[in-house]
């Protein structure tokens, strides 16, 4: 028996906004009266670490998205897409920033960045959809570099049961309110790209 | 109304709820949120970051006294630090109900060890609440001030890292009605001074409730017994959620068993195992629910096969879905799952967290080992700079506030190399104050430096009594690190900017020097509350005159790279210019 509508895992580096988007999509599903579950990273592993975060639509039970169990990977860094690619079902959707934030192990050259089609190619061979765009640069374009988080959120808008007016709502709750107009609209731009 | 919460927010609604007059807590993850948000939610008559833990369970006892029901937060470890206290409260009881949230964090994501609170509350005969989610975790700290007055002890909620740190929708519900009674301490030296005499008796009710207790827990929603095949699954807590979830997966037709108390309802594990021919336990850490299955089946049904730790469920690390869905299939001899790897990242650079862009520890650290050598030993503490092992200055971590007294035992064992040992301003205050004591005391040379960020930054930045302001930012005694490390009998005592290398090496050349107890305090304040607070810096640049030597580079500064063969400065330099009194070729220089 299935237990979750749609499973969604988010990652990218420690202050890149992942949190954010999990208390925005478990805000409107709250909304949409429909039981939601998610689970985040806190404490050491934040300070410019991995980080990944879980939100299961529609479900009651584990509050963590199973490997190979996710519907859609939302990945705001590359390297970080591939490195939690083994949470996505072999159907699923990958939906990638391609902007790269170094780890301190390439900037002081113990480890090699690798290329960027050598991150996408094998989630492009493997799964079902793979949509790889520079968020940052289209966050950069609305005005903030800040939003690159919401613009991922806005490309992840076609693929979840949630009503974007619910998603919209949601951020005006969350979002400060001089920063919303902007926010909006990085939403919107990221929904586009993706369209 | 339904709200989407974080575990540690809903255990704040549930204690604001529950009527709490006190709550006290020293930060560490994953419970530090527990006062965070009864801060941001106000409306508690007392909320207070505590020194340490012990002076946390101590403080929440004397208002449980006075008959406020009171709460005090922790992670597991620091029930150590509180275990003294709670051990006898168990004996004496509360006044107003008193829980206390230790929170275990399994797989060690930010902790020293994966210890299990479910043995303490055994160990103790204390009872304990362990919650499967968020909404649990609310219902659970509301409903444990109740049993704590109905039986007079102090009860425990246990949360782990994915219950604290889960999010759902949570139902907040009604506020319990609780007595607006005047606070009051009644005199009753039999229940409140542990003298042998007392605490005989006091010992013989603790052991006599414990049936009375039991019978009252399993009739809670949290225990749930449902009879079908004649196989069976028993599940604590989140452990639960993962083996129902795997029961539905696979479409099976078992028994199954959730336990959210302890001590456990026995005479549900009786019917359980009079049902079926096999049971799999599954839950986190220790087999303390498997133990008492065990127990049980050997007068009901010795003959009954039990699977769990070992073969089945792992005792270390963290559960999930899947693991928990492979032992039920082995169980009912169902071939696993194949599940295809990636075999893609061997490619990846490693991610692990790091010192941030301009962290003041970096910069410490370096000059530490400038002065000290690389022969020097290095003891060092629990904080954000535990994570920078790799620069040849930490050389221990055991538990917070260690680092002085294992500096002590070193020197005092008979090691002759230059020692120097360091933690964190808020350690220091937590357990680095006894330790400097005895080290003054007991004749220890060695230099004991404070890395005093003026905040406890690892756990989200808690303020303490250094900082000036208390849990909900009102004004209090600043109190002096030099000071009290004079008081404490210091000899040397010296505060530097760790930015200013030169001069910092220069002091602990003079600490290292020094033929006593000698004490550098690094003051800076942390970055990310420096950056908040609006500080800026003009940042960095590198001229012509790098000559690609790296010595910056390997400074480790995530703002340096290397580029070709130069070093370059991107865009998270916070302009802290400590490389550029690293530079032997004055490359790195300040945006004019």
């Amino acid at each position: 028996m299935k237990t979750s509508e749609c499973d969604v895992v988010i990652v990218g580096v420690g202050g890149q906004g992942v949190i954010l988007i999990s208390d925005i999509l478990g805000r409107a599903a709250v909304k949409e009266g429909m039981p939601v579950r998610g689970a985040e990273t806190h404490g050491m592993a934040q300070r410019g670490g991995s980080v990944i975060n879980h939100t299961r639509l529609g479900c009651r039970l584990s509050p963590m998205v199973p490997p190979g169990g996710a519907d859609v990977l939302l990945a705001l860094e590359p390297a970080e897409a591939l490195r939690f690619a083994y949470f996505l079902k072999e159907k699923g959707v990958a939906l990638v920033n391609t902007r790269p934030v170094l780890p301190v192990t390439v900037t002081t050259g113990r480890a090699q960045y690798p290329p960027l089609d050598r991150i996408l190619s094998p989630l492009r061979d493997r799964f079902g959809e793979v949509k790889a765009f520079d968020a940052t640069a289209l966050a950069e374009k609305t005005g903030t570099a800040q939003a690159m988080n919401v613009v991922m959120l806005g490309a992840l808008s076609r693929y979840i049961p949630l009503r974007e007016e619910l998603l919209l709502d949601a951020l005006t709750q969350v979002v400060p309110k001089k920063h919303l107009e902007a926010n909006r609209h990085a939403f919107a731009v990221g929904k586009a790209e993706v369209g | 109304m339904k709200e989407y919460l974080l575990g540690n927010a809903a255990i704040a609604k549930g204690i604001k709820k529950a009527g709490s007059g006190l709550v006290s807590g020293y930060p560490g993850t994953p419970s530090s949120e527990i006062i965070e948000t009864l801060v941001s939610l106000g409306g508690i008559k007392h909320i207070e970051w505590s020194v340490n833990e012990k002076v946390a369970l101590e403080v929440a006892i004397g208002a449980s006294w006075t008959g406020t029901r009171s709460a005090a937060t922790m992670k597991h470890v620091g029930l150590n630090v509180a275990a003294d206290p709670f051990m006898t409260l168990a004996y004496l009881g509360v006044g107003g109900g008193l829980v206390l949230i230790s929170a275990d964090d399994p797989f060690c994501h930010s902790s020293q060890n994966e210890q299990d609170t479910r043995r303490y509350a055994q160990f103790a005969q204390v009872p304990l609440l362990d919650p499967a989610d968020p909404q649990e975790a609310k219902d659970m700290v509301m409903y444990g001030f109740d049993l704590s007055e109905k039986f007079n002890v102090p009860v425990i909620l246990r949360p782990t890292t994915r219950v604290s740190h889960a999010r759902s929708d949570v139902e907040a519900g009604p506020t319990s009605p609780t007595s607006e009674g005047k606070a009051s301490f009644d005199k009753n030296p039999a229940r409140r001074v542990s003298l042998p005499v007392h605490v005989r008796p006091l010992h013989r009710e603790l052991l006599e409730k414990q049936a009375a207790i039991e019978e009252v827990l399993a009739s809670t929603p949290w225990n749930r017994l449902d009879l079908k095949g004649d196989h069976g699954v028993i599940a604590s807590g989140l452990s639960a959620l993962y083996a129902e979830e795997a029961i539905l997966n696979l479409g099976l037709d078992l028994s199954f068993l959730k336990i959210g108390t302890f001590p456990v309802p026995s005479k549900m594990i009786e019917a359980m195992l009079r049902h079926v021919k096999t049971v799999l336990v599954v839950e986190e850490m220790e087999p303390v629910l498997q133990e008492q299955v065990e127990m049980i089946a050997r007068k009901v049904n010795p003959g009954i096969e039990i699977l769990g730790k070992g073969d089945y469920i792992s005792r270390i690390g963290e559960l999930d879905l899947l693991p928990v869905k492979d032992a039920i299939a082995s169980m009912e001899g169902i071939s696993p799952e194949t599940r295809p790897t990636l075999e893609i990242e061997k490619i990846l650079p490693p991610r692990p967290p790091a010192l941030c862009p301009g962290c003041s520890h970096r910069a410490t650290y370096y000059a530490m080992h400038k002065a000290f050598g690389k022969n020097a030993v290095y003891p060092s503490d629990i904080g954000c700079y535990t994570m920078a092992v790799n620069m040849g200055t930490v050389d221990t971590c055991l538990c917070m506030g260690a680092s002085i007294t294992l500096a002590s035992g070193i020197r005092l064992g008979g090691e002759e190399e230059p020692i120097c040992c360091s933690l964190g301003d808020s350690t220091f205050l937590h357990s680095g104050l006894t330790g400097l004591l005895n080290a003054a005391y007991n004749k220890a040379r060695i230099t004991v430096t404070v890395l005093d960020n003026s905040t406890t930054a690892m756990t989200g930045h808690q303020p303490h009594p250094g900082t000036g302001l208390t849990a909900t930012g009102e004004a209090s005694v600043p109190v002096s690190l030099e000071a009290i490390a004079k008081a404490l009998g210091a000899g040397f005592v010296e505060v530097v900017d760790p930015y200013d290398v030169k001069a910092t090496i220069e002091t602990f050349k003079q600490a290292k020097e020094y033929q006593g107890l000698s004490v550098v305090i690094s003051r800076q304040l942390c970055i990310i509350k420096a950056l908040k607070a609006g500080v800026r810096r003009k940042t960095l640049i590198v001229n012509e005159n790098c000559t690609g030597c790296k010595l910056c580079v390997e400074f480790g500064c995530p703002a340096i790279e290397f580029e070709g063969d130069k070093a370059k400065i991107n865009n998270l330099c916070i302009g802290c210019g400590v490389c550029a009194s690293i530079c032997k070729n004055n490359a790195l220089v300040v945006v004019k």
